[in-house]
């Protein structure tokens, strides 16, 4: 009888934690619901019986990079609404796919997850498009993958050099990643080489002259830390030294003070917010070099607010950081147009990758439309074929590597705990 | 076991190859042990500031190698785990820190009683935590074959591992001290339903899904009163939050708020050379840590050296069955182990936050090994031998950092470690045999 009770009793309290999670739930529906309503709503037009043309993108959706991560999806998404997810008038009907490559226990990308990734978007005969990675890493493994199956990926966030420059990266890049014969990666982001070289130049605009180099030890940092490392050599800065650092270790305090001992104006750290980059930041200052003394530089890898969560906003004052584009207010029409469109429909700011996340996707349907036809080698082609595009970042061109034509870099400076747009290279020069 | 005679040569004979092995490696060695040993003569005080950082980061190493050890001695288990308690120690004090909105402007008067109050707090957390980790995961594998309970360590550490993330993913706000007294609601109500169950229990003995179903009603009715009463008590006495103190990711890095010393403290210690150079500076983080560690680790060596509880835990430790025999519960003493384990780890997941001043949830992953790799090197099962070996690694990692280069660290750590055992198979401080490993 007793154990009856219990059970009962039991019920009952299920039922009224169910009741109390039902109850609860229309409360957080308006926030998710526009964005759900939108794709439900595009079948009403006239391409209800059209062709699906499915584009995925891969990016890390947790982890550090989630911040822009999510800017980049959320522009991808309002691009293909502003077409009301179709193409070519009404002939396809244009679907979107955002995947993860991340897991949450590596806490950021993660090599297996990328090649599933490219795995199922080369398997699924409507993927037309892949929109990614975020992370140079991660491309080096999918590029081969797609490559073969002749779908065309424009990356809104690689900068890495090697992935499209020949004679720029390791031995044998970039051919290794088209083992087709024909390239089929593109990247609406400047990359590295004029990233790197901006950033050494910045620096010594800033007034370093001795600087140390660190790096963490992936594809990415170390690529923009090498091209930094050259860069400062030849303009006459003395490059200190040089270190890679285990991003999962527990501080840097040894190094931060092997560092202070030789008197540095500036560091570089190329790498990413996963991997320690405020904990190096913190150790830095914690040796007791004050941001008057020794500046603190990464590149866009840091340039989101979640270094800012990592380092804390107090430490993080002061750093600074490049990333590739113009400020808003330098854009032209589409790309001001952007950034209010932007923050009117999902009222928070465009983290710096949204827009590139949003031009990726305007390319894409730009080529589709121009193709008009669902095959993947037709659809790469028409990529490759973009010149003089007139979209959100402006007018450019993808060059026969796959790379664009526009070289400005903005640089970025940790102020009241947010970061402040502080200088533009444009020209192959810092401008005031 | 009665042959000794032949037995000699061979040990012999193995004497002979490892010291072969011993000058190989010293001539492979040589040159960079020699430009490390001028590097050292050119610049002392990096020496001695590369040996301070060493000690501080190694006695941290140690604390959490102490948990290792400790449960290792008793029950010769690997507790996996550990790393991952250690985590939630940080993260509960990045909680208590955020939800309190304690920093180095608050004043001492308030900020020192409640710095002790939720070293308490963390520690009593984590200690509960271990133990639950014990009673639901590895005692009933007691009896099982070795590598069940180790299987079974994995699990839980990935899913301690899961919890930080869960953890990491809440929207808490700085400085809402409402919900900081909301918990009061989930641990009534916890308490509540592990009374109810005891009865239950006395009476008849619940089955397995009938635990399942208590763990998830609870969980779902401990939530649903924590939010009500941080509601009821946000509407009735509405106080001002600022932004989540876990930032916009579950798994981006958080940062705890610097709670020793401002950014113009003087050290704590500050010896000058006579031509005004810094000899030597100690600051008040690096103080408490030293402070905070040592006191834990000699508490620890007490307890268990001294008091009639720690002579039970070793007597258990040596024999469990005669230990039984002689009057001693098994079952107490090892949940004891586990209590002390996980309150160090708490202990020194505080103090790391309170010293790196971030928490993330791989952090115990990484931590836990190298604590377990100084348990072993310092002889795994050894309360002494985890503080040298802590501190030793602590130490060496330090050396790699400065003298060699921050990429190797990890490849030189586990070199020594390796060279080490080869010599020494149970460790520096380690008992002679071989079968516990």
């Amino acid at each position: 009888m007793k154990q009856r009770l219990s059970a009962f009793l039991t019920f009952v309290v299920v039922a009224v934690v169910l009741a109390a999670c039902g109850g609860a739930a229309p409360a957080a529906a308006p926030t998710t619901a526009p964005a759900a309503g939108a794709p439900t709503a595009a079948p009403a037009a006239p391409a209800a019986g059209g062709d699906v043309i499915r584009i995925v993108s891969s990016l890390p959706r947790q982890g550090g990079s989630k911040g822009q991560t999510d800017a980049v999806v959320n522009a991808i998404k309002m691009r293909l609404e502003e077409d009301n997810f179709q193409a070519c008038s009404g002939k396809f009907k244009i679907d979107y796919q955002d995947l993860d490559d991340a897991t949450a226990a590596a806490g950021s990308w993660d090599a297996a997850t990328e090649t599933a990734n490219a795995n199922k978007a080369v398997g699924d005969p409507d993927v037309m498009a892949y929109l990614g990675t975020f992370n140079s890493g991660a491309a080096k493994l999918s590029m081969p993958i797609l490559n073969s199956a002749n779908l065309v990926m424009i990356s809104p966030a690689n900068t890495y050099t090697g992935l499209t420059k020949p004679g720029k990266g390791e031995a044998g890049e970039p051919d290794k990643y088209a083992p087709s014969g024909k390239k089929n990666y593109t990247r609406v982001v400047t990359a590295d080489d004029v990233q790197g070289d901006a950033a050494a130049k910045w620096a010594m605009a800033l007034g370093a002259k001795n600087v140390y180099i660190l790096d963490d030890q992936q594809v990415y940092g170390k690529g923009v830390a090498d091209v930094f490392e050259a860069s400062a050599k030849t303009i006459g800065m003395t490059v200190l030294g040089r270190d890679g650092i285990d991003g999962k270790a527990q501080n840097y305090s040894s190094l931060m003070t092997k560092i202070a001992s030789m008197n540095p104006d500036l560091v570089f750290f190329g790498g990413i917010v996963d991997n320690n980059a405020g904990q190096l930041l913190k150790d830095l200052r914690a040796a007791g070099m004050t941001p008057d003394k020794v500046k603190f530089m990464g590149p866009d890898g840091i340039q989101t607010d979640s270094f800012i969560t990592a380092a804390g906003a107090d430490v993080s004052e002061g750093a600074f950081a490049t990333i590739a584009g113009l400020p808003a207010e330098k854009l032209g029409d589409k790309g001001k147009n952007f950034y209010t469109n932007y923050e009117k429909k999902y009222s928070l700011k465009a983290e710096s990758y949204g827009i590139y996340g949003y031009e990726a996707a305007n390319v894409f349907l730009a080529a589709l439309n121009k193709a008009c036809v669902k095959d993947r080698a037709a659809i790469r082609d028409a990529v490759f074929a973009v010149k003089d595009f007139d979209g959100a970042l402006g007018k450019w061109s993808f060059d026969a590597n796959g790379d664009t034509n526009l070289a400005d870099i903005q640089g970025f400076e940790v102020k009241g705990g947010k970061w402040v747009a502080a200088n533009l290279f444009t020209g192959g020069k810092w401008e005031k | 076991m009665a042959q000794t005679a032949p037995a000699t040569p061979v040990v012999a004979r193995r004497n002979y190859s490892s010291l072969i092995v011993g000058v190989v490696l010293l001539l492979v060695f040589s040159p960079l042990l020699l430009s490390i040993i001028t590097q050292i003569f050119a610049n002392p005080l990096l020496f001695i500031e590369a040996l301070k950082v060493g000690v501080i980061n190694g006695a941290i190493i140690a604390i959490i190698a102490l948990g290792y050890t400790l449960v290792y001695g008793i029950i010769e288990l690997i507790n996996f785990a550990h790393g991952d308690v250690y985590m939630l120690g940080a993260f509960a004090t990045l909680v208590f820190f955020g939800l309190l909105n304690l920093n180095n402007t608050t004043p001492w008067i308030v900020r020192a009683p409640a710095l002790i109050l939720i070293f308490v707090a963390v520690m009593a957390i984590t200690a509960l935590v271990n133990y639950s980790i014990e009673r639901f995961a590895y005692r009933r594998l007691r009896n099982a074959p070795r590598l069940a309970p180790l299987i079974s360590a994995i699990g839980i550490s990935f899913i301690v591992q899961n919890i930080g993330l869960i953890i990491g993913g809440q929207t808490l706000p700085q400085g809402d001290y409402w919900a900081l007294v909301s918990f009061i609601a989930p641990v009534l109500i916890a308490s509540v339903a592990l009374v109810f169950a005891r009865r239950i229990q006395a009476a008849r003995p619940i089955p397995w899904w009938g635990w399942m179903l208590l763990v998830v009603v609870t969980g779902l009715v401990a939530s649903a009163g924590f939010n009500l009463m941080h509601s009821t008590l946000q509407n009735v006495a509405p106080i001002e939050v600022g932004a989540s103190i876990m930032g916009n990711t579950a798994s981006g890095p958080k940062s705890l708020p610097e709670v020793i010393a401002g950014p113009n403290t003087p050290p704590a210690i500050l010896i000058n050379t006579s031509d005004a150079k810094v000899l030597f500076r100690l600051g008040w983080k690096d103080l408490m840590v030293l402070v905070l560690s040592s006191s834990l680790m000699f508490g620890l060596y007490l307890f268990v050296q001294r008091t009639k509880v720690g002579k039970a835990m070793r007597a258990t430790a040596q024999d469990r069955d005669a230990a039984a025999l002689m009057g001693i519960d098994v079952n107490r003493t090892i949940s004891l182990a586990f209590i002390l384990g996980g309150a160090l780890a708490g202990a020194a997941g505080m103090i790391v936050g309170m010293y790196n001043n971030t928490a993330v949830f791989t952090m115990g992953f990484t931590a836990g090994l190298r604590a377990f790799t100084s348990a072993v090197l310092g002889g795994i099962g050894n309360i002494a031998g985890s503080m040298l070996g802590g501190l030793l690694i602590g130490i060496l990692a330090s050396l790699s950092d400065i003298y060699i280069e921050t990429r190797w660290t990890n490849a030189v750590v586990f070199a020594v470690l390796v060279i080490i055992l080869v010599f020494r198979p149970s460790g520096l401080l380690g008992e002679e045999g071989g079968q516990k490993a």
